[in-house]
């Protein structure tokens, strides 16, 4: 009989060699790059069409993200529903998303149908117009889904936070009202997308078992377009950031509440910082995974919460360490005292050898799993592109992880993790 | 194409190989025949809150969660109204840790109180987070009991109330593993950069002498065919009204399941889709509406949803709602829709399958269902499907006697 006791010889992970499969890179005529990683067994790709277009650029609260939403919703040859059938037409999506500093028109398919797509995300490119009925409905609709929304304290409680942290003006700070949607004309959206997409500065991203032609292609679709390259130099539009002096909010979103929404953050430097990835280690220590201090902790000692993380805000200019949970109404105080506990313990006492192993470990495996298949490729070369690093970023973090010392983390902690410096925000 | 093998163990658990050489990492699943509908009218719930304590140690294994971290591994696992799933996902050179952990829960937990007690209030606040502290929270609570009356899809897989989370006792649990949690009443699936050798010899090793446990005889009430129309009307304290109507449709199993995935494709999915084009853009009678189906193993429902502009009455919304469902239970759809829904329903196949974890655990449960391989024939049945059948079944779906319609209405 097996001996249940005793677990089964591993291979530690941080033996692994881990390898972010590489690129092709190519340039379009108008000197657009296309990275290309062609992976895969199935016939699946994604195009993803990256802007210099979030809301960083804006001049009027909300213009990015209607100019992204409604880019799809006509041009001088179609209206919305063919724009739409086309694309369902041949089983794929094209979807688009707008961040602070890019926004997004990524479209995925079987290979099979990408040139009938291609011409088609050229043709809105090209010649989106920006219909005035559209955009009527996508204010109305967007007006309501904020009333429902404004009724959820995770949401008042994401919007809050990061107000604090940055300031109400800042890219980063800033948030949607009833008027801001109803000030929103037509002329706003189509200059935008005249400046920031038809002739702003774009980068391609291709992933799947790509189409022998798909270079040729794009060149073909894209290439004469007046797209700017991703690094041509362009005026620098600067925000400052002012974040709030006031460090602790309690808000009562609704009398009847059975929950509190809980955010506690600070402001945390960029990926170029020598700090952020030894941090991102501490930080998967601290609240990154289920074996987490918080979630062990708050969760699976106490049942405060169905779950309780910490994580750093993916931005470019600067981020912030956040810690964001649900818990029962009365039991939000008692959670912040924990998260504080964890805190404390971590900037007095080293990590022992055994759980820095594990979060070592679960690092690396988790790495390894993400590395699989085209599109989460493609993802971490985008994160790596779009934040001007290269990819020794990606090795010295999977270094960092296999080699940072409890010592450098119980410094970090120190430096910090020091409740004082952190927003505390309980929305009810 | 999805290869796999299958073999058995001589205490009746089922074993299904999936090997895939392009990936450095190994999913081991195992998928349990118990779900919401299982349990006891009086203890619902039970079964998800069971899926947690399933963490809470195994008899010879104080800590399911650190061991598998150390072997550089993730899991997870889910409960629906039909089955309980857990899978591992680590580096495929440490896959029998999986083996190690995965047969200790199937042999035996650890029965821990302060992991009940603890599992309990992180159950409630799930509870709440999702359905309570939420604007629309409930519908589905009213939903599911409007629209069945005696099979246990009446009740959500969360429960029916917290009271029931909060009263769950140890022995229940125990009564509740020995029952279902036995090689008997499971389904293993390995899949990654493993070969079927190895896993013969690991699931041989580690599961072959867990006793079989005694097969579970599955006698649910049989839910009777709904004969008249049912309405509810439900004031709450959300911004907006709310409609959703409900049609009892046919089994996972029955050819009419494929048509009623195409035909909740041609009404409700995309920007393309009919109501979205008829009820959103042209008529401006509703900010969202949506068409989908609860994909479960027994006769599920269809299920159309929409949020409603402000201002428009609930009746004018329903009764433009019915002129679409006329429509589509005139006449037989054309051909370009028909190619078009079915194409969708190629690419999402395609897409879903990209992921190794997601290869095993459909593997598990097309067996459950009855065949792995319905894995690999699927495409085919619903590109088989004609715009005539469809039209014979959204007739028989779309029967005024056969819908049940909630008007969740703001009362502010």
């Amino acid at each position: 009989m097996v001996d249940r006791l005793i677990a089964p010889k591993i291979t530690d992970a941080v033996d692994f060699t881990l390898k972010l499969p590489s690129y092709q890179k190519h340039l379009l005529k108008n000197g657009v790059e296309v990275y290309a990683i062609n992976l895969g067994e199935l016939d699946t790709l994604m195009v993803n069409f990256v802007f210099s277009a979030g809301n960083w650029f804006e001049e009027k609260n909300l213009v990015a993200a209607t100019t992204s939403y409604l880019l799809k919703s006509g041009t001088s040859k179609k209206n919305a529903f063919e724009i739409n059938e086309h694309f369902e037409y041949y089983g794929s999506s094209l979807s688009r998303s707008c961040h602070n500093e890019t926004a997004d028109i990524t479209l995925h398919c079987l290979g099979k149908y990408a040139n009938e797509l291609l011409p088609a995300i050229a043709e809105l490119i090209n010649d989106a117009t920006f219909p005035q009925e559209e955009l009527d409905i996508y204010k109305k609709n967007s007006q309501q889904r904020l009333q429902v929304s404004l009724k959820k304290s995770e949401f008042v409680a994401s919007r809050l936070i990061d107000a604090y942290l940055f300031g109400e003006k800042h890219p980063y700070g800033k948030y949607s009202s009833f008027n801001d949607y109803a000030s929103l004309q037509r002329d706003d959206a189509a200059n935008f997308f005249k400046q920031y997409y038809q002739n702003g500065r774009c980068v391609i991203f291709v992933a799947g078992k790509l189409p022998d032609n798909i270079i040729e292609e794009l060149d073909k679709n894209f290439g004469s377009f007046p797209l700017k390259p991703w690094n041509t130099a362009v005026e620098n539009i600067e925000h400052d950031i002012i974040p709030a002096i006031e460090k602790k909010y309690n808000v009562i979103n609704d009398e009847n509440g059975v929950q509190g929404s809980i955010r506690i953050a600070r402001e945390f430097p960029n990926r170029h910082h020598p700090d952020f990835q030894k941090a991102g280690v501490l930080n998967n220590i601290f609240g990154g995974y289920f074996g987490s201090r918080l979630m062990a902790n708050i969760r699976e000692d106490k049942g405060y919460t169905y779950g309780i993380h910490s994580y750093f805000m993916n931005n470019i200019q600067q981020s912030a360490w956040m810690i964001s949970t649900e818990a029962g109404k009365d039991v939000c105080r008692a959670t912040i005292e924990e998260v504080h506990n964890e805190m404390e313990s971590l900037r007095d006492e080293l990590i022992d050898e055994e759980e820095l192993q594990t979060a070592r470990n679960f690092m690396i495996g988790t790495i390894l799993g993400d590395l699989d298949g085209p599109f989460h490729v493609a993802g971490r070369w985008k994160n790596i592109i779009l934040n001007n690093l290269d990819e020794n970023y990606f090795y010295n973090g999977v270094n960092i992880i296999k080699t940072v010392t409890a010592e450098e983390l119980k410094a970090l902690a120190e430096k910090y993790l020091k409740p004082e410096d952190f927003y505390e925000l309980v929305v009810v | 194409m999805v290869h796999f093998e299958k073999f058995q163990l001589d205490n009746g658990l089922r074993v299904i190989v999936h090997e895939d050489a392009s990936t450095p990492m190994a999913v081991l699943n195992v998928l349990y025949d118990v779900g919401a509908k299982d349990e006891n009218p009086e203890q619902t719930g039970f079964a998800h809150l069971f899926e947690h304590l399933m963490f809470g140690g195994s008899v010879n294994i104080e800590d399911f969660e650190s061991p598998l971290q150390i072997a550089g591994g993730e899991n997870n696992a889910f409960t629906t109204n039909d089955f309980t799933n857990y899978y591992v996902q680590l580096p495929a050179e440490n896959i029998e840790t999986a083996f190690w952990l995965e047969s200790d829960r199937m042999l035996s937990l650890a029965f821990s109180e302060k992991s009940l007690e603890v599992q309990r209030k992180v159950v409630c606040e799930e509870y709440k987070e999702h359905y309570i502290n939420k604007p629309y929270g409930d519908v589905w609570f009213k939903m599911r009991e409007l629209a069945y009356k005696e099979h246990p899809y009446r009740w959500m897989t969360i429960g029916k109330e917290l009271s029931h989370i909060e009263n769950a006792k140890l022995s229940d649990v125990k009564n509740f593993f020995f029952k279902h949690y036995c090689p008997i009443n499971a389904v293993l699936v390995v899949a990654g950069n493993i070969k079927t050798a190895q896993v013969k010899e690991l699931a041989e090793k580690w599961f072959g002498d867990i006793p079989s446990g005694e097969k579970y005889e599955r006698h649910l009430p049989k839910e009777p065919k709904q004969t008249e129309a049912r309405k509810l009307e439900v004031k709450a304290d959300v911004p907006l009204d709310v409609l959703v109507k409900a049609y009892h449709m046919a089994s996972r199993t029955e050819d009419g399941y494929y048509f009623a995935e195409l035909i909740t494709e041609v009404l409700g999915s995309g920007n393309s889709s009919r109501l979205y084009q008829s009820l959103v853009k042209e008529k401006k009678l509703f900010s969202s509406i949506d068409c989908h189906h609860t994909g479960s193993s027994d006769a599920g429902l269809l299920v159309i949803e929409g949020r409603l502009i402000k201002g428009v009455g609930i009746k004018e919304a329903d009764e433009a709602v019915e002129e679409e469902i006329k429509k589509i239970t005139a006449n037989v759809i054309e051909e370009k829709e028909l190619i078009k829904v079915k194409n969708k329903t190629e690419a999402a196949i395609v897409f879903e399958d990209m992921s190794v974890m997601n290869r095993a655990a459909s593997l598990a449960i097309y067996e459950l269902l009855g065949d792995a391989n319905m894995m690999n024939t699927e495409l085919a049945k619903y590109q088989s499907v004609t715009a005539e059948q469809m039209l014979v079944e959204s007739r028989k779906i779309f029967d005024e006697k056969n819908s049940n319609t909630l008007y969740y209405l703001s009362n502010n």
